[in-house]
């Protein structure tokens, strides 16, 4: 069983308009580069040239914030949730 | 007639029709509204605005605005105060307070930016409006969609002070409260507007509803006869209106309507729940967020999602930011309330304890303007301060008690003053 990966509407041209799609790896960053070998594509819009996490761009694991945990490297398992989401105001 | 040309990222710069979209699809930039200022410069004047009625639609050429905007029509335009007993108490000659705790209709600067996004929710046909909320939005949400007939659907911590709850309720929303922080509640939001064709203001119509905060900046100006002062600080959560107050002041000049040298904006954050204050003083654009502990919820938001754009206001302007601990947030809101008889709530405590460090520190000089922004109104959050004052003094109906009631709280030197 993969990982849950929970997809916004600006990358669901990517993923063929699903809101969710399944991806394997160890880690946040593994998943992230097995979307990408999927949905060419994806990865540069999460990522800057650099390999980080965009400015705007959130990813929780489980619900939690990654970067309250490792980052890229934070560990995931099969069955876990990975939510992407752009930033947005409030208050 | 509208200048708006459509919305731009503030990013790569891509560029987007009119319509409510919120993030690039190219690097998840926000999308802002782009307008044609040279043709502004032609056609607005000074005196055209003073002609207009006293609301935030006075400055409708430099906002997304519809022809005829329904929403808003008392909102903005609020009381610019000359501060003169809070100046004295901090020490500077000329000081304002930009009293957004008065904005009508509910008490604090949201009701700027939802009269400008649920107008333009009405003109692209949302029936249901909505957002992710640490109080004062939700409650200007619910009043504006009442107003305009639409449904509502509010969004909140569960955690939140009574009167923002209710604040909320009167108007007849769904009120939904998520078992975590705000940042819980913008995640969860995120995922209900991909998924529900709602107009959520901080969400899908965030380009329009960030829009309106410039007209807080815009009002400062004018109240000030045409001017900008020298120094501004403002509170920071999400990190909206920091940065449209400095593009306010910016727009202001580029189409010919003030001169002179831009203002220095500082940014007010709780020691709780300064991620902005943190980065800056750390010197690096990167922002981490924090969980928040404050007794100021509704700036409790541990991962600002223009703080980035805080900073970047703040650095160009030559401003800086600070934090104070919640004791001093306290003594931020009796201060403005002692002084100039107005009652703000922890955020409005925090900008005034702030304001008095940065004097204090030599960051704000003591001989030149400074406006003090004040986004929202204590009666809301009647917790935070209740500990600290004295309760009523209970007598019965007889003036012997109050006698020996007065007695026993005055000097016997002031007595006879006070009985002639």
């Amino acid at each position: 069983m993969p990982v849950h990966v929970r997809i916004p509407t600006p990358l669901r041209r990517f993923t063929g308009g699903a809101e969710e799609v399944g991806a394997a790896g160890a880690t946040v960053g593994a998943v992230v580069n097995d979307l990408e070998r999927q949905f060419s594509g994806v990865k540069e819009r999460i990522c800057d040239e650099g390999g980080r996490v965009r400015r705007f761009v959130n990813i929780y694991l489980n619900g939690d914030d990654i970067r309250f945990l490792n980052n890229l490297e934070t560990a995931v398992k099969d069955g876990d949730e990975l939510s992407i989401v752009p930033a947005i105001a409030g208050g | 007639m509208s200048y708006v040309l459509g919305l731009r990222c503030r990013e790569c710069g891509a560029e987007y029709p009119h319509e409510p979209l919120h993030v690039c699809d190219q690097c998840f930039g926000p999308l802002e509204v782009a307008y044609d200022y040279a043709a502004i410069a032609r056609g607005l004047s000074r005196e055209a605005i003073a002609a207009r009625p006293r609301n935030l639609w006075r400055y409708r050429e430099l906002l997304p605005a519809p022809q005829d905007p329904v929403v808003g029509p008392h909102s903005g335009f609020t009381p610019l105060v000359k501060a003169d007993r809070l100046a004295a108490a901090l020490g500077v000659k000329e000081l304002y307070v930009k009293d957004d705790s008065v904005n009508h209709p509910t008490f604090s600067y949201k009701d700027r930016v939802v009269s400008v996004a649920i107008s333009n929710a009405i003109e692209f046909g949302f029936g249901t409006v909505s957002c992710a909320s640490t109080g004062n939005l939700a409650n200007s949400v619910s009043a504006h969609a009442a107003r305009a007939g639409l449904d509502c659907f509010i969004f909140i911590p569960d955690d939140l002070e009574q009167g923002k709850v209710i604040g909320s309720a009167i108007y007849g929303p769904r009120t939904v409260a998520i078992r975590g922080n705000y940042d819980d509640v913008n995640r969860l939001c995120s995922e209900i507007a991909d998924k529900y064709r709602w107009a959520f203001v901080n969400i899908n119509l965030r380009p329009y509803y960030t829009e309106g905060a410039k007209t807080y900046g815009f009002e400062i100006a004018e109240q000030l006869g045409w001017r900008f002062p020298r120094h501004v600080v403002v509170p920071t959560a999400g990190g909206t209106i920091l940065p449209k107050v400095a593009k306010a002041f910016a727009e202001l000049e580029m189409v010919g309507l003030v001169s002179g040298p831009q203002p220095k904006i500082y940014s007010a954050q709780a020691s709780g729940c300064a991620p902005v204050v943190t980065a800056l003083h750390r010197g690096t654009d990167v922002i981490e967020p924090v969980k928040p502990r404050t007794i100021a919820k509704s700036i409790a938001i541990g991962n600002p999602a223009d703080g980035y754009y805080v900073l970047q206001a703040v650095r160009e302007s030559g401003g800086w930011a600070e934090a104070v601990t919640d004791a001093e947030i306290v003594a931020g809101i009796e201060l403005l309330a002692r002084t100039e008889g107005i009652f703000t709530e922890p955020a409005g405590g925090t900008t005034v304890g702030v304001t008095k460090k940065l004097i204090e520190l030599g960051r704000i000089p003591r001989d030149e303007s400074i406006v003090i922004s004040i986004t929202g109104n204590g009666y809301k959050t009647l917790e935070a301060v209740r500990a600290g004052l004295a309760d009523p003094f209970v007598i019965n109906a007889r003036l012997q008690e109050f006698d020996a009631l007065y007695a026993e709280l005055t000097p016997p030197t002031h007595r006879m003053a006070a009985r002639h």
